[in-house]
């Protein structure tokens, strides 16, 4: 981390002047749409050619809203005045629900978080849990986990190609996404048993160790990789229609993202390189070579092709990890929290009863509260818990960069066109699963 | 004029007529049913996919399987469409497209004298349903009337994204239809006649106006006949990412149906229209091989593989480029198309005359291309200093000029 960037948080006259615009704009709509539609007249045609707004409903049924995502639009024409998300539609209670369940049962829960990156809530619950019990996963297991950490950024950066193309009407760009995503998978189904919510990464290590033939596995999915990448240079970074749909589209500013908290690729693409991976290094990250890197202009174009480029990022920290994997165990050997090898619970009476308490009453963890936080492909993805000392979460809560990040949406949507909108979400790239929780 | 009909006209000349409408109307079907199919597997070639394979052989039945669906699913009328105008748009948008097939010459003896003339049961016609005086003034008129059919189905949808997308149509085409017409002047220009069977006359020994004109009224009219198709990149009006169905979002089953076959009418139609402006037509060297099998089977088998380039290209787009906004499309229509394909013209013209009256016509040529690029240059100009000023205006007035300045500036 260099001192600069540091400067610019610290920086409280233009953080104020930030807040004071990002108040005073008027881009977000503060009231439902039934109130506005009521509201007739409410902003009467003026002189200059500005005609009565239009309001339109955006979502939560809309192809490219993301899921279930719903916009309130107030419309100029074309042009979108004032806007608001609307949020809620995939609420499902797992915070709460993770507060019923155990230490152990946890991950199961929040890898239904953000289903396009689970093992990155797994990994922030695990470190949470894990710095309550106070103990250190082994070498191996910490390597494993960023192995899987980052061929699943891979992927989900892959589902934002795919999308971000199509929302643009570049259709094919989504099964070219779709078909690299697919052979990641496959890798992480390998690995982990499943395509999404692995529940692979959990307190105290991973749930297995990586399978017979793995490192050909995953050489044979990202070898291909880069030069695909290069393809979808072809296909649309160095593509004139390409390049007009998303530059200048939704720009923002760092201040402006420090003031609404918006973290990942969209802060980075405003030029701070702000990325927790090397700036609050967690699991072994300070070991292996990779870049932070940032945009300057804050707009679409930038979060494409920060999203395009930490992919090779991504790779090249995959590959220093192939080189550099540890032997050894893959779970902590600590009976209190890791369930026994399946052979002992015939052989020793104590293994016997480790195994019936951890599954039945869960491992106690220590009165207390933590927060740890992850770089996700999204953004600064934390885990809060609070522990009163039983082996239930007292309170758990997920700081998702995706619900932080939506709240950018009506200021970065203010004075754009419909089609813009449609470019302008996808570059923010929510997750619903994870907004709403 | 087609000689069929310039002596007495009995039962044979009719029933030839109804002959030809019958067996038009018939391979226009089976050829759009063919199209959607042969788009559809095209596409998922180009995207790593199979495609339909499942209705008969190779999937070929798919369109019929989907359309036989369509006919059996319910009309649904929104409560707040206007009733009548609501059912009567589709038959706007399908009728021109069949019109136009009419005045396109599919087949013909274009070698020699013959002027596209081929015996038929004994008698002497053309090989295209019509040939009015104004052949192309009907294809431009025919594709202004599809218009009312998009405009109207959206406005009298009664719903907010069809009401966005006709409005995107109505500007769109209209605009493109000017950059397509003076693209057409140009081929006008040479041949000299409207009629289409004298176009691809005029072009017959490889004078295709594709090179006569110079290139450049093609390339305008292929931009601005897709973007008239409403087909991608150009397909604003009924953009699926962003207006969810554009102008028919909410129509259902037949009449549904109808736009689909309308739109890929109208892209088969375009393709002929091309052809026949642009590459001769069904005119193509004979290698001596007339008399071994009626006159029109060459021509047609030259047509068709210049049609299919076409629509081939018409998909790859499809498969290739992102969509346009609407403020772009705007943009290269005013600003580009319609400028460059005016100042053509008057080139075309320049040399036109030169030609007639023994000038020396590479001056005029030097001088026209000199006189576009000073043009060229003044529009940039204007645009530019307009621009300049509507950004002056929107500081002075305090809004934020986003969208002018696209954030980059």
């Amino acid at each position: 981390m260099s001192t600069t960037e540091r400067d610019s948080v610290t920086d409280l006259a233009a953080l104020d002047a930030a807040r004071v615009r990002l108040n005073s704009d008027e881009a977000v709509l503060r009231m439902s749409q039934t109130e506005a539609e009521e509201a007739e007249g409410y902003r009467a045609p003026t002189q200059e050619g500005l005609g009565e707004r239009m309001i339109m409903n955006m979502g939560p049924q809309h192809p490219s809203t993301h899921g279930v995502l719903r916009l309130v639009l107030e419309l100029d024409g074309e042009t979108i005045t004032r806007s608001k998300p609307v949020i809620g539609y995939l609420h499902t209670g797992m915070e709460r629900t993770g507060e019923e369940l155990t230490y152990l049962q946890g991950p199961t829960n929040v890898t239904r978080m953000d289903y396009a990156s689970p093992l990155f809530t797994e990994l922030a619950f695990s470190l949470a849990t894990e710095s309550l019990l106070g103990i250190e996963v082994p070498e191996r297991a910490q390597w494993i986990r960023m192995l899987m950490c980052e061929v699943n950024r891979l992927s989900s950066h892959m589902l934002f190609m795919a999308t971000n193309g199509m929302d643009l009407g570049a259709v094919s760009m989504m099964l070219y996404g779709w078909r690299e995503r697919e052979e990641l998978l496959r890798f992480l189904e390998a690995v982990t048993g499943l395509r999404m919510n692995h529940n692979y990464i959990r307190p105290g290590g991973v749930a297995a160790d990586l399978p017979d033939g793995w490192r050909d596995h995953l050489l044979r999915a990202i070898d291909p990789l880069p030069e695909r990448l290069e393809e979808f240079d072809t296909l649309m970074t160095g593509q004139p229609i390409w390049q007009n749909r998303l530059q200048g589209v939704g720009a923002i500013t760092t201040e402006e993202c420090y003031s609404l908290g918006v973290t990942g690729p969209i802060l980075r693409s405003t030029g701070a390189a702000w990325d927790l991976r090397r700036d609050m290094p967690y699991l072994r990250y300070e070991e292996v070579d990779f870049d932070v890197l940032v945009g300057s202009f804050g707009d679409s174009f930038d979060r494409y092709a920060i999203r395009l480029g930490e992919m090779r990022e991504s790779i090249r920290i995959i590959r220093q990890i192939l080189d550099r994997m540890p032997s050894g165990d893959y779970r902590i050997q600590d009976k209190k929290v890791t369930p026994p090898p399946r052979a002992r619970i015939d052989e020793s009476m104590e293994a016997l009863i480790h195994h019936f308490k951890i599954f039945t009453e869960g491992f106690k963890v220590p009165e207390g509260e933590t927060y740890a936080a992850v770089e996700s492909p999204r953004g600064e993805l934390g885990v809060y818990i609070v522990s009163d000392g039983s082996s239930k979460p007292y309170r758990m809560h997920v700081r998702a960069p995706s619900f932080v990040n939506l709240q950018s949406l009506p200021h970065l949507m203010k004075d754009s066109l419909i089609a813009d909108t449609v470019a302008i979400i996808s570059s923010v790239d929510p997750i619903m699963g994870e907004v709403d929780r | 004029m087609d000689p069929l009909l310039s002596g007495d006209i009995g039962l044979a000349e009719v029933l030839i007529v109804v002959l030809k409408v019958v067996v038009a109307f018939a391979a226009l079907m089976v050829g759009v049913m063919l199209m959607v199919w042969f788009e559809r597997k095209l596409v998922a070639d180009m995207q790593n996919r199979i495609g339909p394979n499942r209705a008969g052989p190779f999937g070929l039945l798919q369109t019929l399987a989907d359309g036989i669906k369509l006919f059996f699913k319910e009309e649904l009328t929104p409560a707040e469409a206007d009733p009548v105008v609501y059912r009567l748009a589709p038959y706007l948008s399908l009728i021109p497209a069949f019109l136009v097939f009419t005045v396109v010459p599919v087949a013909g003896n274009f070698s020699g004298d013959n002027d596209g003339v081929v015996t038929l049961f004994g008698h002497e016609t053309l090989m295209q349903v019509a040939d009015p005086q104004i052949g192309i003034l009907l294809v431009l008129a025919m594709s202004s009337v599809a218009v009312y059919g998009i405009m109207l189905a959206g406005w009298s949808s009664g719903s907010k994204y069809p009401l966005l997308g006709s409005v995107r149509a109505t500007s769109q085409m209209v605009s493109y239809e000017a950059a397509l017409g003076l693209s057409v002047a140009t081929v006008l220009l040479l041949a000299g006649s409207l009629s289409t069977n004298l176009i691809v006359d005029t072009q017959a020994g490889g004078r295709w106006n594709l090179w006569m004109t110079g290139l450049v009224p093609f390339v305008v009219f292929l931009v601005a006949g897709t973007a008239e198709l409403n087909r991608p990149p150009f397909d604003l009006v009924e953009a699926e990412q962003e207006l969810v169905g554009g102008f028919h979002t909410e129509y259902t089953a037949l009449r549904f149906a109808m736009f689909f076959l309308a739109e890929f009418m109208n892209t088969v139609t375009m393709s002929a229209i091309i052809v026949t402006l642009f590459f001769g037509g069904p005119a193509g060297p004979t290698f001596g091989l007339t008399g071994w099998f009626p006159d029109y089977v060459l021509g047609f088998v030259y047509f068709f593989a210049k049609l299919f380039v076409f629509l081939f290209v018409f998909v790859w787009f499809r498969a290739t480029l992102p969509r346009l906004r609407y403020d772009q499309l705007m943009d290269l229509g005013w600003k580009l198309l319609i400028p460059l394909a005016l100042g053509w013209f008057l080139i075309v013209a320049a040399v036109k005359v030169a030609v007639d009256s023994s000038w020396n016509v590479a001056v005029v040529v030097v001088v026209a291309i000199a006189g576009l690029f000073l043009g060229g240059a003044l529009l940039r100009l204007a645009s530019r200093s307009g621009r300049a000023a509507r950004l002056e205006e929107a500081r002075s007035t305090g809004e934020t000029p986003n969208q002018l300045t696209g954030g980059r500036s």
